[in-house]
């Protein structure tokens, strides 16, 4: 191991090379605590942390607007759903790779799986404000046999079913990420393992997400009266998992414009014409599932019957949903792509993000519960714990990205092919 | 009561096993579903509500909360009419509610109808398939019972609820619990594997207990005896698959008047289990899949002979 040249040897040379990156700890420290980007997220993430102990001391009563009548808010409405729908690029750009040989996709895996996997770690940190009992959350996974002695496996649940796969999901990512973080620590042998797994696990996340993606739409079909039928339909495990794709799809060109402009050194040597080329490679795909999706929306208000509600507050709102962030982000990416104008894909990608967060939302809070008077408004603690968790995620992306070989191939180590 | 402790701690070890034996995704066969079993039970208990003899007086509130270790309504409150002017649900600290709907016909006729509203105890729960821990029951004898020392908070019962009955005691910050009426069956409570509170202190003889066959008996007989006097529907007999709970209306008055929702026979959680367990059955789908996407892989590898000639390098 002797050859390994980037490996220090002393604990001082290790967080010199791999914390501080070659700065002077004084210089590394006030770059950091001087970039007005870390001082407003500081400020958002010091008030997280106040919350987060008013939440598990006060309870949920004094930091949400939860009823008994509104169980689920923002806080599965978005940190959890979105996060998942949204998460889904590791996923699709890996499949796409890995899989189906679309190898020119190269680049984009490892911002993609990066994503996916811290995505779903702060599902489940999010997550984790919401359950009354968050320390139990290894129950479904057999630590509740160990504890209470009694059978813990609901097997019957949908939600047993997205919670072993969120988990093991989470070990795939976090496996199918490992080489990069074995290239940073320069171990050569770990990393042609970890390599050698990476290849399995990303069958076996494709088949994860596959089922997980549309699982969290199966949650909603045992709630057929409470989400409006317009959103209802025996269908929805499909819709879930389109939009998840396309979701994934478009975060990915979101990210990688965000990443070109924050990291620009670290992408210095990419072509900018081949970077174009990807995302309007993404955008074609991403129009065409779109249309799928749109299709199928149609069908699924055909197959309830429900024409006539679209004439009702709750159809025209539907009607927003479907044309303005289904339809036309579909006819922009199909635009952006005849075009080959990159930017107007990219614009798209922002347009789509949010069309997948509101349809997450009118399922789980906007339009759930519709036939009831009272509404459900989120309290402002409970955005405030959303952008906390959601802060916590971009500062852990960043330390990542800044540090391993995400963005641009370590030089020591050729391509995974 | 010994006949459904022995069959209850019976399947927890059955299905405990085969959960610990199951693979990573750790779903069982068909047969651990235990309320499927359950639901055929004719030892089922229930309650017939005879919501025309209902006075609004509210006392099975009060035993109700007597029962549960719950405040306790004091005289001049449960005389206290007001309560009515806006709908009430049953809450964490209140299992059941009595509401007041306005009666059809006129003058002497117009008499207020009043309808107490509580865990329906469904032959086939939504809340005990949706539940991940198992924390929700249905006992061989009717009644639909939580254990808390399972239970993670994910409130994903109270989603599923077809009628909206479980809450949660949002108030509490370390030990919360989705609270809901147990048919008098939860540890500590007095009545526990007797006649429930409210029906053993309802005055005027609106509530029912008896093995739930025999209820329907009398809700049709009643229905056929005193035509006038009834609705034809028995609600609860077929709603969601059939719940413990029956409900007789007064005649010219639906249901729907009275609160109760529009539901089908189907019980909900039938359709996500039929995919679950489809899509788990044997194992053979997921390793199938598993199996066609390797394939694809391999197919679509790159260049495999740059690849041997990158290796040997």
């Amino acid at each position: 191991m002797a050859e390994c040249s980037g490996r220090p040897t002393t604990w001082k040379a290790w967080l010199a090379g791999k914390w501080y990156m070659d700065q002077a700890p004084g210089d590394y420290w006030r770059a950091v605590f001087t970039s007005p980007f870390n001082i407003i997220t500081g400020i958002i993430i010091c008030v997280g942390l106040v919350l987060t102990v008013v939440r598990f001391t006060q309870g949920l009563e004094a930091t949400t607007n939860l009823t008994n009548d509104y169980p689920w808010g923002l806080w599965i409405g978005f940190d959890v759903l979105c996060g998942v729908a949204l998460a889904a690029g590791g996923f699709v750009i890996g499949s796409a790779v890995h899989l189906f040989g679309m190898h020119r996709y190269h680049s984009l895996v490892r911002p993609a799986i990066l994503t996916g996997f811290l995505g779903y770690f702060f599902v489940v940190v999010g997550l984790c404000f919401d359950l009354g009992r968050p320390w139990r959350l290894p129950y479904p996974m057999g630590a509740g046999y160990v504890v209470t002695g009694s059978n813990s496996f609901g097997v019957t649940s949908v939600m047993f079913l997205v919670g072993w796969h969120v988990a093991v999901y989470l070990t795939v990512q976090f496996l199918e990420f490992c080489p990069a973080v074995f290239e940073w620590l320069d171990r050569k042998t770990l990393r042609k393992w970890a390599i050698r797994i990476t290849i399995g696990a990303t069958v076996f996340g494709v088949i994860l997400s596959t089922l997980h993606q549309s699982a969290l739409g199966a949650l909603f079909l045992l709630a057929e009266g409470k989400v409006h039928p317009l959103w209802y339909s025996p269908f929805i495990p499909v819709f879930f998992f389109i939009s998840a794709v396309v979701g994934g799809l478009s975060m990915v060109i979101f990210e990688s414009m965000l990443s070109h402009r924050v990291f620009h050194s670290q992408v210095a040597h990419h072509d900018p014409a081949e970077a174009d080329r990807l995302v309007i490679g993404l955008g074609k795909a991403a129009s065409v599932l779109l249309f799928t999706y749109f299709c199928l929306k149609w069908i699924g208000v055909a197959d309830g019957q429900h024409w006539d509600l679209l004439n009702t507050p709750y159809g025209y709102w539907f009607l927003v949903e479907m044309f303005g962030f289904v339809l036309l982000p579909c006819l922009l990416y199909a635009l952006g792509v005849r075009r080959q104008s990159a930017s107007l894909v990219r614009f798209t990608s922002v347009l789509t993000v949010l069309g997948i967060v509101l349809n997450r939302l009118n399922v789980s809070i906007i339009t759930f519960q519709w036939n009831l008077e009272d509404r459900y408004f989120p309290r402002w603690t409970e955005f405030a714990i959303t952008v906390f968790v959601v802060t916590l995620g971009l500062w852990t992306f960043r330390f990542m990205v800044n540090r391993m070989p995400v963005l641009y191939d370590h030089p020591d180590y050729p391509p995974e092919h | 009561m010994v006949i459904v402790n022995v069959s209850r701690r019976g399947f927890l070890k059955k299905a405990g096993a085969v959960g610990l034996g199951g693979s990573l995704v750790g779903l069982a066969p068909d047969k651990a579903i235990a309320s499927e079993v359950i639901a055929a039970s004719d030892d089922s208990m229930g309650v017939l509500v005879d919501i025309p003899n209902c006075i609004g007086c509210r006392e099975c509130e009060a035993a109700c909360n007597e029962a549960n270790g719950f405040e306790v309504p004091t005289e001049e409150e449960l005389k206290d009419k007001s309560v009515f002017a806006e709908h009430r649900r049953p809450g964490p600290h209140n299992h059941t509610t009595v509401n007041q709907f306005p009666g059809g016909g006129d003058g002497v006729e117009a008499r207020p109808i009043y309808v107490k509203a509580n865990c329906f105890h469904c032959n086939k729960p939504a809340c005990v398939s949706a539940c991940i821990v198992g924390a929700f029951r249905k006992l061989e004898s009717g009644p639909v019972v939580y254990d808390a020392w399972k239970c993670m908070g994910c409130r994903y019962c109270m989603v599923a609820c077809p009628f909206g009955i479980p809450t949660y005691e949002y108030d509490n910050p370390l030990t919360p619990q989705v609270r809901k009426c147990t048919l008098c069956s939860n540890e500590g409570n007095p009545n526990k594997g007797g006649v429930p509170a409210c029906v053993k202190t309802c005055p005027k003889e609106c509530l029912t207990y008896g093995k739930r066959n025999d209820l329907l008996a009398r809700a049709h007989e009643k229905i056929r005896s005193e035509p006038d006097a009834y609705a034809t529907h028995v609600y609860g007999e077929h709603e969601v698959g059939g719940t413990s709970w029956l409900y007789l209306a007064p005649k010219g008055a639906s249901f729907e008047e009275l609160g109760f929702l529009k539901l089908g026979t189907a019980p909900p959680p039938l359709r996500t289990e039929r995919i679950q367990h489809g899509i788990f059955k044997y194992f053979i789908p997921p390793l199938a899949w598993y199996g066609l996407l390797g394939a694809v892989m391999w197919v679509a590898r790159p260049n495999a002979d740059a690849a041997m000639g990158k290796a040997e390098s």
